[in-house]
């Protein structure tokens, strides 16, 4: 309606006698430390006159910068700390180990001649991890996009409250919910993939069926949903009501304006969604522990009994775990470590790439 | 490639408040048309009713009728984004997409129309950049960000994105008002090239700006806060600026009000 300019002005007065309200405070501190004796020295005293104070050198500035100093080396310090810890343990049972860690298929740590293997655990963990995304990315980026441009106002504003719930489940009850109730519809289908479509790996296998990596990543799909969905729906809000009209004008239907406007605006976002949903189901542990047929073998197929992830086998292990074995269930953390340190810097590097786009977008 | 507006009886509201009310204005094909008046008093509106975006904002709706060459564009089966192709806009702050090149920025209006076809592309790319007289800042550049451009640079950016699609009409809301002189000076010359084409609409605070842009000019104020706002007078920008009919007219031109 053309008022910005009108706007602006005022916002330049504003601006002024804000500035003027933050030194009142500031300097009627200092005054009231002592170095006068009346709290408005003169005419000139806010504005200087006289000689000009010293600067001090043990005030709240230096304590200050001292403290922010301190919480960002506690950082580097407890990241350290985690290393080191991993490392000191890990070392002595994987010396111990009789066979190849990284080829063995199995996980027998306690023994005298001890074996234990990680590759079969960290193809659950990632393969687990992998279906879910699958599965609850394009959900959770429908339900985002509903919330932030379909949806009328107030229901957004409520559905997007229930998913923030959702995320709050703790997911000792996510699990028990997947294998008690949640695993008998799945076996259902299972076998109904299996009937019909058994000539595909993925689904072939004589049975049981059920507790499998599908029931794992399905629970895992619907525990990552809302942290995704609530972080895209932050993002998609704050696209620039400019670029989307801008969008519209140029003739663009709304799905249109989504994909020219908000998805590319959103992207470093989404990546960021996903990241974060990735890392808690690389690491989520009792759901899977719960819900997972727990077998040693690599395999694809996803409908029969079996799987395991290298955080479900700590927390299914640790309990009658020795020395070595301990030390084993360590070396498999230190494992669960990497790899998710990979998949952040793989999302650090994604946004990096397209930096020069998104940071004018700022 | 330049039609005719009509505009008979519009109305438009925000919710329940009414901002315009009864704009009757006709805008002959190829002419630069400026619409002045206070702030509020719906001379944006209007001109967001003339390609129907006002309506994306909750709640606001348009009556009355308003043809493109005798064709009702708010007739019940005209499909909307048909009609906002046939008529651009150039907005207030230039607004190009942040996450696209310069290139892609442009041909952004034809990427959303199915044109595919590079070579298309490309030589619909440089015909709208050159008529936006932004082929020779940029034509080394082409791959950078859009929005690395200088605020004139990113208008006429935003001006080229809009006359890729080659509209009938085009529709500038204050175009200028977040440019320095220079920019603005070049938005105004690339207006008179433009009309040679399109027929455009656009409304400037900036009164110097309509004497020196515009064929005719249409004074549109309100009577006082809350009431809706009306075109007081519709003339030659010569008439107007010289020799206004309404008194009204003529105190706001002379700086008496508003």
């Amino acid at each position: 309606m053309g008022e910005t300019p009108h706007r602006s002005a005022d916002a330049g007065t504003g601006g002024t006698r804000v500035t003027q309200s933050h030194e009142w405070p500031a300097v009627l501190g200092a005054c009231g430390r002592g170095t006068s004796q009346h709290p408005f020295p003169g005419r000139a005293g806010l504005g200087g006159g006289g000689a000009l104070p010293r600067s001090r050198k043990f005030g709240a500035e230096r304590a200050f910068r001292g403290l922010t100093l301190a919480a960002g080396t506690a950082v580097l310090v407890i990241i350290a700390a985690i290393a080191i810890f991993l490392v000191a343990k890990a070392v002595p049972a994987l010396r111990a180990n009789t066979e190849n860690f990284w080829s063995y298929e199995g996980w027998s740590p306690n023994d005298p001649q001890p074996k234990f293997g990680i590759g079969t655990l960290a193809f659950g963990t990632v393969l687990s991890s992998a279906l879910a995304l699958l599965i609850a990315v394009p959900v959770a980026l429908g339900i985002a996009l509903y919330l932030s441009h379909y949806a009328p106002r107030r229901l957004g504003t409520a559905l997007g409250f229930l998913v923030d719930l959702l995320a709050a489940v703790p997911s000792v009850v996510f699990g028990l919910w997947g294998r008690d109730v949640f695993s008998s519809p799945v076996r259902d289908f299972s076998v109904w993939l299996n009937q019909h479509f058994g000539w595909i790996p993925l689904f072939g296998g004589d049975g049981p069926f059920g507790a499998s990596i599908m029931l794992g990543a399905l629970v895992l799909a619907i525990m990552v949903l809302p942290i995704i969905t609530s972080l895209s729906r932050e993002v998609f809000l704050q696209t620039p009501t400019a670029n989307e009209e801008a969008a519209l004008a140029l003739g663009a239907t709304r799905w249109e304006m989504l994909r020219t406007a908000v998805l590319p605006y959103g992207r470093p976002g989404i990546i960021a969604a996903v990241m974060l949903g990735l890392g808690r189901a690389l690491g989520e542990t009792i759901a899977l522990a719960l819900t997972l047929g727990i077998t040693f073998g690599i395999s694809f197929n996803l409908i029969q009994n079996g799987g395991n992830t290298i955080a479900a086998n700590i927390a299914n292990a640790f309990g009658e775990a020795n020395e070595t074995g301990r030390g084993a269930l360590i070396a498999s953390g230190l494992v669960l470590f990497t790899i998710t340190l990979i998949v952040n810097i793989t999302a650090r590097a994604i946004i990096y790439r397209r930096r020069e786009f998104t940071e004018s977008a700022a | 490639m330049a039609k005719r507006v009509e505009a008979s009886n519009v109305t438009a509201y925000y919710g329940g408040f009414k901002a315009i009310e009864n704009i009757n204005l006709t805008v002959e094909p190829k002419t630069v048309t400026a619409l002045i008046g206070p702030s509020g008093c719906g001379k944006s509106t209007f001109l967001r009713s003339i390609n129907r975006m006002h309506e994306v904002l909750p709640g606001a709706r348009v009556e009355g009728s308003l043809t493109i060459d005798d064709q009702d564009i708010y007739d019940r089966d005209v499909d909307v984004t048909a009609v906002r192709r046939m008529i651009g806009m150039v907005f207030q702050r230039p607004n190009p997409f942040p996450t696209m090149s310069i290139f892609e920025n442009v041909v952004a209006g034809l990427k959303l129309n199915g044109v595919r076809k590079k070579s298309i592309l490309d030589e619909a790319a440089e015909k709208a950049l050159r008529s936006a007289n932004l082929w020779d800042e940029v034509k080394d550049r082409l791959g950078k960000p859009g929005a690395g451009l200088s605020g004139g640079q990113q208008q006429r950016l935003c001006i080229a994105r809009t006359i890729a699609v080659e509209p009938q009409v085009v529709l500038m809301d204050e175009p200028c008002s977040a440019l320095d002189p220079i920019s603005t000076l070049a938005i105004e010359d690339l207006m008179f090239q433009l009309k040679d084409k399109f027929t455009i609409i656009i409304v400037t605070h900036n009164m110097q700006q309509a004497a020196r842009v515009s064929d005719r000019t249409a004074f549109f104020s309100i009577e006082k806060t809350g009431d809706p706002g009306r075109l007081i007078e519709y003339d030659n920008t010569q008439k107007i600026f010289s020799n206004p009919s309404v008194k009204k007219t003529e105190d706001y031109i002379t700086g008496r009000f508003g």
